[in-house]
C-alpha cells in the first residue's frame, strides 16, 4: 500500500446464506480521486461500502482507513473517521427544512444556534458550489435539490470522503451534469469520492479510476484514460453483449388505443394529468418519459380504472372505458404490469408464491365456487423454464425471490393473459444486463405479435433504443411526441422539465 | 459494552418460529410458577392438578369440551376477519347478539319443532351476529374509521341492550322481581351427543368447512389478498369493499352462532355473561394458532384445559383461578414478545451475520427497524465518538 490510500479494503468476503456477495475483494481508494465501483445489480457494490457504515462486517479481511485498521460498528464510526454515504433513497425529514435535517442527529447544546449553522452552511455551500437554501423545506424541493441537501449533510458533519450510491437514478440528464459538476469540485477542494454505479457513460464521463465488480468478485481496477465502454461491459458481463436493443419494424399499425383530453386527480386529490391526449397502435411501443412523479402512475392507475377520470375519454377500439370497473378493463385485455417503486406494492402479493401470484387476475374467471390451482402450478413450472426464474419453489413466497425474478414472474403473468395493451412500467428497474434484456425481448416479441406496448421508463437510452415514440410528460401535461429513431437524449431532458417539443429541439435552441 | 444489533429476517423458517413460541409458552409457565411458589404453593403440584382437573375423569372432559366449543366456534370468526388484517375484536358483541337474535325465537316460537326451532335459532343468532361485525366493517370500507375502536365499543353496546332486556321488556314474571330472562323451553335446547352438547359436532365440522373456505375458494383467496395489500387487490380488479363487508358478516356470524350454541346449550336462557369472556380469550387463540383452522382446535382445546383447570385449583388448592388467568396472561404477553424474535434476529458483539442481503421496503414493521439497508435502521448500544 501507499501513504495516498485513504480508504484500503483488504481481501473482504462476506457471505448471505448461501450468498457470497463479496470474495476476497481487495481495493484501495486513492486520496482525491473519484473512484468508481462498477457492477451489475447484485455484484456486491453496496455490501462492499456498507462495510464502512457498520450496516455489515466482514467475515474476513481487514478495512484500512488511512493506513490504520479500523472496525465499523455504526454510521458514526464513518462519520468519525470523515467518511459520509449518500445512499439510493434520501434520509430526509420531508416537513423540516434543509438546515434542520443538516443539524438532526448532531451532538451539541441544548438549543440549537442556527445563525451560526446557517452561517457554516453558506460556507460550505460557496466553497463546494452546491446551491441550496436553508430555510427551504425538503417537500418544497425537487429530487437534485433533496441531493444537494443530502451531501451538505455529509459535509457539514466533516465528511472528507462521500460515498454515493446510485446518486443518478433519480435524476434527469441535466442534474446529473449539475452532480457531476459539484464531484468535480469536491475532487478540486481535497476530497475523495466512490461512486457506485452500473452506468457506463457515467464512469467514462466523471471516474479518475475504476473497479469492476463481477459476482462478488474484483475483476479489476483501471484508469479511466486506458479503458473503454466495450472493455468495461466485458469486464462488467463476463463476455461481450451488444449494448444495442433489437426494434423490430412491425409494418402493419393500426391505432386501436386512444385517450383524449385526459385529466386525472391523483391519490393526494392534486391535479396529476391534465388535458393529455395520445394515440397508440397495435405493433407498436409507445414509451413515456418523464421525472418521477409526473403524473406517470396516474396515468397507468386511470387507464386501468383505479383512479376516477375527472375530465376526457379513454378509447380502446372505439369503446369508451371511462368510468368502468378494473375487472370489466382486465377482460378486454388491457393488462397492466405496474411497477411501483416499491416493486411488490402492487401488482404482486409478495407473501405468497408463484402460483398464487399467477391466478391473481384471472381467478374470477374460474367457474364456481372454488379455485383450481392445478392449471397455474403448471404454468409456473413453465414459466421458471421459458424466463430462467431462479426460486426455491412455486409456492415460495415471492419476496424471497430476487428483484429481477421478481419482475419475470410480474410481467411473465401480464403476457400470459396474452393482452391486447400491455402497460409496464419501469419493468427494468434494479435488473441486471441481462434480465433487462430478457424483458426487453418479452417486449418486443410482444409488438411483433401485433400488439400494443405503453412502456413508462426512466432510463432514456433504453426510451430511445426500444420505443418507436416517445410521450414526455412534465408535471402531468404533454410536452411532446418524438420518434424516437430522431430524438435525442437532450431533447427528451429538456422537455421533462417542461420546456415544449419546439424549444427542445436542437434548431430552435439559438 | 457490546454492541447489540438487531435486523429483520426475511426468510421463514416453520421450525423456529415453533421453538421460538414454544419457548415463550415454557418460560409463562416458569414466571408464573414464581407466582405460585410466591403463593406458597408447590408449582408444580399445581400445574398438575390443573391438568387432572381439566382431564382427569370422563366428567372433567366433558366440562372441558364444553369450554373450548364457544373458543373454536369464535376463533374461526375471527380468523376470517384478521386473514384480512381487520382487527375484529368485538367477538364478544358479536356472541351476544347472536345470543339474543336465538333467544328472542327461543322465546317467542317455543312451539315450534325442535328441530325446526334450532335451525331458526342459528339462523338468527348468525344474522345478529353477522350484523353486529356488518355495521364497523361498513364504517371502515365507507370511511375509514378505526375498526379497533369501533368492534370494541360494539362490545359495550350489545352488553348494554342484553342488559335492559333482562331488566326491561324480557324480564321473567315469574322470578319474582330476580332480574333475568325466562329459561328456555326443552325445544330450544341443542341435544347431546356422548354426553356432551352438539356444538362440539358443529365447531368440528366449521373447522372443516373454513378451512376448505379459506384455502380453496375464490373468496377465501380474495381476502387473503385484500389482507397483504389493498392496492394488488384493487389492481386485480376485486372488489374490495364487497370483500371486506362479506368477510366480516362471516366473522359475525360464526361468533353469533357460538353465542346460539352457548345460550341455547349452555345457559338455557340469555344473560349478559353468555360468553363467558370467550370472545376475548377466542382472540389470543386465534392469533396463538396463526390463523389455522386446524389449529385453532388444539391451541382452543388447550385453552380450555387451562380455564376448566384453573376453575378446579380454585377448590383443591384455594388459590383464586385469577392465578390462572395470570398464566394466560403470562402466555399471551410472552407469545406476543416472541413475535419480536420470530421477525428479527439480535446478536451481540461486532460479528454480526445478517441472513439476508436485501429486504424488499415495502415490509414496515416498528418504525425504527423498518430499513435495514439504511445505517439508521441498526440500533446499537455503543456509544461511538463522533466527528
Amino acid at each position: 500500500m501507499t501513504s495516498s490510500d485513504v480508504i484500503r479494503f483488504d481481501r473482504i468476503s462476506k457471505t448471505f446464506g448461501s450468498v457470497a456477495a463479496n470474495r476476497a475483494i481487495s481495493l484501495a481508494v486513492k486520496a482525491g480521486e473519484i473512484h468508481a465501483l462498477l457492477g451489475e445489480n447484485g455484484s456486491g457494490k453496496t455490501t462492499l461500502v456498507n462495510m464502512l457504515s457498520g450496516i455489515y462486517s466482514p467475515d474476513s479481511g481487514d478495512i484500512f482507513v488511512y493506513g490504520k485498521r479500523e472496525y465499523f460498528h455504526s454510521p458514526r464510526d464513518a462519520i468519525r473517521l470523515g467518511i459520509g454515504m449518500i445512499h439510493q433513497h434520501f434520509k430526509l425529514v420531508a416537513p423540516m427544512t434543509a438546515l434542520e435535517n443538516i443539524i438532526i442527529g448532531q451532538n451539541g447544546s441544548l438549543f440549537i444556534g442556527k445563525k451560526g449553522v446557517s452561517v457554516k452552511i453558506r460556507e460550505l455551500s460557496a466553497r463546494f458550489g452546491l446551491e441550496v437554501d436553508p430555510d427551504k423545506r425538503i417537500d418544497d424541493m425537487s429530487i437534485g435539490e433533496k441531493q444537494t441537501v443530502e451531501i451538505l449533510k455529509v459535509l457539514y458533519r466533516g465528511a472528507r470522503v462521500l460515498i454515493l450510491d446510485e446518486p443518478t437514478a433519480v435524476l434527469t440528464p441535466q442534474e446529473i451534469v449539475r452532480l457531476f459538476s459539484i464531484l468535480r469540485r469536491m475532487k478540486d477542494e481535497g476530497c475523495t469520492i466512490i461512486l457506485i454505479t452500473h452506468k457506463l457513460h457515467e464512469v467514462m464521463d466523471v471516474a479518475d479510476r475504476i473497479t469492476v465488480l463481477r459476482r462478488g468478485e474484483k475483476i479489476g481496477t483501471l484508469e479511466k484514460t486506458e479503458t473503454s465502454i466495450g472493455e468495461l461491459t466485458d469486464m462488467m458481463v463476463g463476455r461481450a453483449v451488444s449494448l444495442e436493443i433489437e426494434r423490430s419494424d412491425v409494418a402493419e399499425r393500426k391505432p386501436i388505443f386512444e385517450t383524449r383530453g385526459l385529466s386525472v386527480r391523483g391519490r393526494d386529490s392534486l391535479r396529476a394529468i391534465s388535458d393529455l391526449s395520445f394515440t397508440l397502435s397495435s405493433g407498436e411501443i409507445l414509451g413515456v418519459a418523464g421525472i418521477a412523479g409526473s403524473g406517470q402512475r396516474e396515468l397507468c392507475e386511470s387507464i386501468m380504472g383505479l383512479l376516477p377520470i375527472e375530465k376526457g375519454e379513454i378509447l380502446f377500439r372505439g369503446e369508451n372505458l371511462a368510468g368502468r370497473k378494473t375487472a370489466e378493463i382486465i377482460k378486454r385485455g388491457i393488462s397492466m404490469g405496474f411497477v411501483p417503486e416499491d416493486r411488490l406494492g402492487m401488482g404482486l402479493v409478495a407473501k405468497m408464491g408463484m402460483v398464487d401470484n399467477l391466478i391473481l387476475k384471472d381467478y374470477r374467471f374460474q367457474p364456481g365456487f372454488f379455485i383450481d390451482r392445478s392449471p397455474a402450478r403448471a404454468r409456473a413450472k413453465k414459466m421458471i423454464e421459458d424466463l430462467e426464474i431462479q426460486t426455491p419453489g412455486i409456492n415460495t413466497p415471492v419476496k424471497q425471490l430476487s428483484g429481477g425474478n421478481i419482475q419475470k414472474v410480474l410481467l411473465g403473468r401480464e403476457l400470459g393473459s396474452d393482452p391486447e395493451i400491455l402497460i409496464t412500467a419501469y419493468p427494468v428497474r434494479g435488473l441486471d444486463i441481462n434480465s433487462s434484456y430478457t424483458i426487453f425481448n418479452l417486449l418486443n416479441a410482444q409488438k411483433e405479435k401485433g400488439k400494443a406496448v405503453l412502456f413508462i421508463g426512466e432510463d432514456l437510452d433504453v426510451l430511445l433504443e426500444l420505443c418507436d415514440r416517445i410521450l414526455v410528460l412534465s408535471g402531468g401535461i404533454a410536452k411532446g411526441i418524438l420518434d424516437a429513431r430522431t430524438a435525442t437524449k437532450e431533447e427528451l431532458g429538456l422537455m421533462m422539465l417542461g420546456r415544449t417539443e419546439k424549444e427542445a429541439s436542437p434548431i430552435a435552441a439559438h | 459494552m457490546p454492541p447489540i444489533k438487531i435486523r429483520k429476517r426475511t426468510e421463514t423458517g416453520g421450525v423456529r418460529s415453533f421453538v421460538i413460541r414454544a419457548t415463550a409458552i415454557l418460560a409463562a409457565l416458569v414466571v408464573t410458577a414464581a407466582f405460585i411458589a410466591l403463593l406458597g404453593k408447590n408449582p408444580i403440584d399445581v400445574y398438575a392438578s390443573m391438568v387432572t382437573g381439566a382431564l382427569g375423569n370422563p366428567h372433567r372432559l366433558r366440562e372441558t369440551i364444553i369450554r373450548a366449543v364457544p373458543l373454536v366456534v369464535t376463533s374461526l370468526g375471527i380468523a376470517i376477519a384478521f386473514k384480512m388484517k381487520f382487527w375484529n375484536i368485538g367477538a364478544d358483541g358479536q356472541i351476544i347478539m347472536g345470543a339474543f337474535g336465538a333467544s328472542y325465537f327461543a322465546l317467542n316460537c317455543p312451539n315450534l319443532p325442535q328441530p325446526l326451532l334450532l335451525l331458526v335459532m342459528a339462523a338468527a343468532g348468525m344474522v345478529a351476529g353477522g350484523l353486529w361485525a356488518f355495521i364497523p366493517a361498513f364504517f371502515k370500507a365507507r370511511f375509514g374509521t378505526n375498526e379497533t375502536l369501533f368492534t370494541l365499543m360494539m362490545n359495550y353496546v350489545a352488553q348494554k341492550w342484553v342488559t335492559y332486556l333482562q331488566y326491561g321488556p324480557w324480564k321473567d314474571p315469574k322470578a319474582i322481581g330476580f332480574p333475568k330472562i325466562p329459561n328456555f323451553v326443552d325445544n330450544a335446547i341443542l341435544p347431546k351427543v356422548f354426553g356432551v352438547h352438539i356444538g362440539w359436532i358443529i365447531a368440528l365440522i366449521l373447522v372443516a368447512v373454513v378451512h376448505v373456505f379459506m384455502k380453496r375458494t375464490k373468496r377465501g383467496y380474495e381476502i387473503a389478498v385484500v389482507g397483504e395489500s389493498v392496492d394488488t387487490a384493487r389492481y386485480a380488479g376485486m372488489n374490495v369493499r364487497g370483500i371486506i363487508l362479506s368477510a366480516l358478516f362471516a366473522s359475525g356470524a360464526l361468533c353469533g352462532l357460538a353465542g346460539m350454541i352457548q345460550a341455547s346449550a349452555v345457559s338455557n336462557t340469555l344473560a349478559v355473561d353468555i360468553s363467558g369472556g370467550a370472545g376475548y380469550t377466542a382472540i389470543i387463540t386465534t392469533w396463538l394458532a396463526q390463523l389455522s383452522a386446524p389449529a385453532i382446535v388444539i391451541v382452543s382445546f388447550l385453552f380450555a384445559v387451562l380455564v376448566q383447570g384453573g376453575s378446579y385449583i380454585q377448590t383443591a388448592f384455594q388459590i383464586p383461578q385469577a392465578a390462572a388467568q395470570i398464566l394466560q396472561g403470562m402466555i399471551l404477553f410472552f407469545v406476543l414478545g416472541s413475535e419480536f424474535f420470530v421477525n428479527y434476529r439480535v446478536a451481540f458483539g461486532r460479528t454480526v451475520a445478517p441472513s439476508e442481503s436485501e429486504v424488499p421496503e415495502e415490509f414496515k414493521v416498528p418504525a425504527a427497524y423498518d430499513e435495514p439497508a439504511s445505517p439508521e435502521a441498526v440500533k446499537t448500544t455503543k456509544g461511538g465518538s463522533r466527528g
